[in-house]
């Protein structure tokens, strides 16, 4: 049988996967360092930028995407900066919804991998340096290795919730096909459009993709506490 | 008897301001503000309440179609309100023409846009918002116009979609987009366009922009809805309507 999406669909479909999968490769590049830090320190200002952390979990979309769309224009702060370095005003492009949806996803990146360091505590660590492992050594070989269900979880997560961003995609990206026109935006556009039979396509497919997803990680999670247990 | 009396009365007195009824309206975005206006005119007129719901005509005809109770719509297209009148959601006879659109080449930029629109064949530009022409009038009449003007296939490049044509004004206010094509009724502030550079297309450029009202099931037995329906063709509206650029 063949697959009942049209083109743009599956153009839609290829560009979500490939902004989940960029946003999830540098979200944990960003995130891990930043859950280590928020994990260790004892500055008073790990509440203030762990709630700034936090802020995306709990803020509508239309606010972050309206913050963006005015930041990233050609009188925003974030606008001038790109301009100046010569790379031009970012909105409507691919770079522009990275930065979003790195924005939207962080909390979902950095409180799996922070829970996961917190859990160690401090003795794995104290017991590499007793045996004269330099901090970033001790860093890489013994606390990351043990964070892995964290940074699993975080990296799925990740994924998932970009693949299911909407607003901020519908506020800063201008619907161009190929370039800015994702999945969710995609069936939007069929529902307006009175095209229910491609929605539908979709938005079963998302959901089955979400399904799937959740049910993973929490399999996973069962296994790994077998494991442990 | 006599004795009930007093309890009747005051029954009744409790009843009369149920005579002044509430019509819920599902509006286009385009016309929110004119709108707004028109339902406080009428409420002072009329001493019936109109609750207005403001959004994209799409969305509001996916939501009628599933049991949204609106009395009336207040569509962006002609096209609507008909096609709910031939699936029985719309009653039949009630649709009619509230306003007919003028669509509008803007910048914030002062002197960008001239007065012939000379600017699309120029290309100097790198970003031109339209609304989605699949889903709202106005961005169907941006690529008529520009087909007509031969310009589209160089432009194509370069247009950024909005989603309504709210967003579509919203890309070209933030200089996101250096122009775009939006709604005359959004410029217009004290009878004239209010800051930027702007081009009006003329009218021969694309099909109007017929936006037509029809009363919907809901509404039918609903007093205030028949009430509003004939407020919207009363001369007093029609002015608040002409004062924001569409034309009648």
């Amino acid at each position: 049988m063949a697959i009942p999406l049209s083109h743009e669909s599956l153009q839609a479909v290829g560009l979500t996967l490939k902004l989940a999968a960029s946003t999830t490769a540098l979200l944990l590049v960003v995130a891990t360092p930043l859950a280590w830090w928020l994990s260790q320190t004892t500055s008073r200002w790990r509440a203030p930028i762990g709630a700034l952390v936090t802020l995306p979990l709990v803020l509508p979309p239309t606010v972050l995407g309206f913050y963006l769309l005015v930041a990233l224009g050609p009188q925003g702060p974030l606008g001038q900066f790109t301009q100046a370095m010569g790379w031009g005003v970012l909105s409507f492009t691919f770079t522009g919804l990275l930065i979003g949806s790195i924005i939207f996803s962080l909390p979902f990146a950095v409180q799996p991998i922070q829970h996961a360091f917190e859990a160690i505590g401090k003795r794995p660590m104290e017991v590499a340096a007793t045996l004269r492992a330099r901090p970033l050594d001790a860093f890489f070989t013994v606390a990351l290795p043990l964070a892995r269900p964290g940074i699993v979880t975080a990296a799925i997560l990740s994924f998932a919730h970009t693949v299911g961003e909407f607003g901020v995609v519908l506020m800063i990206g201008g619907n161009i096909p190929g370039k800015t026109r994702v999945v969710s935006t995609q069936i939007y556009g069929h529902v307006e459009a009175m095209e229910y039979a491609q929605a539908h396509w979709l938005a079963a497919g998302m959901l089955l993709f979400s399904f799937a997803v959740l049910l993973g990680l929490a399999l996973m999670k069962r296994r790994m506490d077998r494991i442990l247990a | 008897m006599s004795r009930l009396m007093p309890i009747v009365l005051a029954a009744l007195a409790w009843l009369a301001p149920a005579q002044a009824a509430e019509v819920s309206v599902a509006v286009a975005a385009n016309f929110t503000a004119p709108m707004q206006k028109i339902a406080q005119t009428f409420e002072q007129d009329t001493g019936h309440k109109a609750i207005l719901s403001f959004g994209s005509t799409g969305a509001f005809y996916a939501q009628i179609k599933n049991g949204a109770p609106f009395h009336m719509l207040l569509a962006a297209d002609d096209e609507t309100p008909a096609k709910l009148e031939r699936e029985g959601l719309g009653v039949a006879g009630s649709r009619f023409t509230y306003a007919t659109g003028r669509l509008v080449l803007w910048s914030r930029q002062p002197g960008l846009v001239d007065d012939k629109g000379e600017i699309l064949r120029s290309g100097t530009f790198e970003r031109l918002a339209i609304a989605n022409p699949k889903l709202a009038p106005y961005g169907a009449a941006a690529i008529e116009t520009m087909t007509k003007l031969g310009v589209l296939t160089e432009v194509q490049p370069k247009i950024v979609q909005g989603e309504n044509i709210a967003q579509t004004y919203q890309f070209v206010a933030t200089e996101n987009a250096q122009l775009g094509f939006v709604a005359l009724s959004q410029l217009m502030s004290d009878g004239g366009i209010a800051q930027g550079s702007a081009w009006i297309v003329p009218a021969h450029l694309h099909a109007p922009i017929r936006q037509d009202a029809v009363l919907l099931a809901p509404g039918k037995l609903n007093p205030a809805a028949t009430a509003l329906l004939a407020f919207l063709k009363n001369e007093k509206a029609r002015a608040v309507i002409r004062a924001y650029g569409y034309e009648l």
